[in-house]
């Protein structure tokens, strides 16, 4: 799964910084019929957990509601360097991730 | 001397009366104005990004990577796309910018063929237009692609469908006036492959131009036909010196 993620490479200590990531993603809400009028079963991203330094800093439980390609962001203090991890997984049980190192200086 | 001095003005009177074309996205409302503009929002840089990856992925019995032939995109692909369709000499025809990356992928490649608005034809199209953001839209000068234009530009003013209407009566006339709940642009397509809302994906401007043939309950031509690429030369033409904008939003 095709993700872009946005995290500066570098912040102060106690800066609080903008995350951002953006999922290449039908989210196929399961209410759409197919050309033969079949129902095209649901598949969304439905969980999104972002963790710094191992310890879980955002967490996005989606449903139906959310469009096609999913953009979110969200903010963190910045308190000391280390790594970011993207994890979510959609209703297929396909899994996508990405990673980022932060420095505070 | 009264006519000598019309005849000089002549030019002038006709720039006054003939206003700047607008791209669709001067008729978009503040939200999808504001999507288009933020590089990282924007969904359709989902696409760019994914033809990134693909212009440097090696394909077919030549696993050869289209960097591998072309290099950098962002300097052997700057303002290509703004001079598509144009004739290729190869091909015998004029081609849009998807017929010329489907030939390099079937012939130079020998990769098996990328349907039209598949995912990779779209992801590499838009990559490669989004190297031209920002130029100018040229217009084809060879013979075969004038030929051509003239016809799309007689299709352009043609009435048809159960409607009746021609193009030109919604994006002449009826320009920032309303449709439902869109309201209507000078149909330019220079955003093109665009993210629309509506379609919650990219898609090519084909795909919006059979959009607007079945929303006149015409037949639309089957992607790739020869009356759609005429079409497109005609839209070059008339949207006059509007720069490259892909990957646009557009409602
Ligand atoms: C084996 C070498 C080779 C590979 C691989 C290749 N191309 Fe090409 N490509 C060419 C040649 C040769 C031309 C013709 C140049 C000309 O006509 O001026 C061309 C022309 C083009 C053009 C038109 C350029 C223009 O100025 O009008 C585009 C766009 C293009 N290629 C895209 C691609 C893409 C996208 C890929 C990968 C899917 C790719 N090419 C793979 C050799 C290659
Ligand atoms: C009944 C009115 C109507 C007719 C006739 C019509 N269109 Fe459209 N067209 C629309 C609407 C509505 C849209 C979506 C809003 C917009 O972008 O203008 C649209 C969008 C477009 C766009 C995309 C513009 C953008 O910036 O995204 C292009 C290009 C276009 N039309 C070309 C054409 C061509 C070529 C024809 C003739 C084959 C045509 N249209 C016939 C109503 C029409």
């Amino acid at each position: 799964m095709l993700a872009r993620i946005q995290v500066p490479a570098q912040a102060k200590r106690g800066e609080i910084i903008t995350i951002r990531i953006a999922i290449q993603h039908p989210m196929e809400t399961g209410y759409r019929p197919d050309h033969f009028g079949r129902r095209i079963p649901r598949n969304v991203i439905h969980t999104l957990v972002v963790r710094f330094a191992g310890a879980e800093v955002f967490r996005a439980d989606m449903g139906s509601g959310v469009s096609a390609n999913p953009f979110l962001q969200f903010h963190v203090r910045a308190e000391a360097g280390g790594e970011f991890t993207f994890d979510w997984v959609d209703d297929t049980g396909a899994k996508g991730s990405e990673r980022a190192t932060l420095n505070v200086v | 001397m009264r006519a000598l001095c019309m005849l000089l003005l002549w030019p002038l009177l006709l720039a006054a009366q003939t206003p700047a074309p607008r791209s669709g996205l001067e008729f978009a409302s503040a939200d999808v104005r504001a999507l288009q503009a933020d590089d990282f929002a924007n969904p359709g840089m989902l696409w760019v990004a994914r033809g990134e990856k693909l212009w440097n992925t090696p394909a077919g019995r030549s696993a050869t990577s289209c960097a591998g032939c072309h290099r950098e995109a962002p300097v052997s692909m700057k303002g290509v796309a703004a001079r598509y369709p144009r004739f290729d000499r190869e091909a015998g025809a004029v081609l849009n910018l998807e017929a010329r990356i489907k030939r390099c992928r079937e012939s130079r490649q020998q990769a098996e063929a990328l349907p039209h608005e598949s995912e990779d034809l779209l992801a590499l199209t838009a990559y490669v237009a989004h190297q031209s953001r920002g130029q100018s839209l040229v217009p084809a000068k060879d013979v075969a692609s004038v030929a051509a234009r003239e016809r799309g530009r007689e299709q352009y003013f043609r009435r048809q469908g159960q409607m009746n209407l021609a193009c030109m009566h919604c994006h002449d006339r009826l320009a920032g006036r309303k449709l439902l709940s869109d309201t209507i642009s000078e149909g330019h397509g220079n955003g093109y492959p665009a993210y629309r809302l509506e379609w919650q994906a990219l898609g090519s401007l084909q795909r919006r131009l059979r959009a607007c043939f079945t929303g006149v309950r015409a037949e639309a031509p089957a992607f790739g036909a020869p009356e759609l690429i005429e079409l497109e030369l005609y839209l070059v033409q008339r949207a006059g010196p509007l720069r490259v904008e892909t990957p646009a939003v557009r409602r």
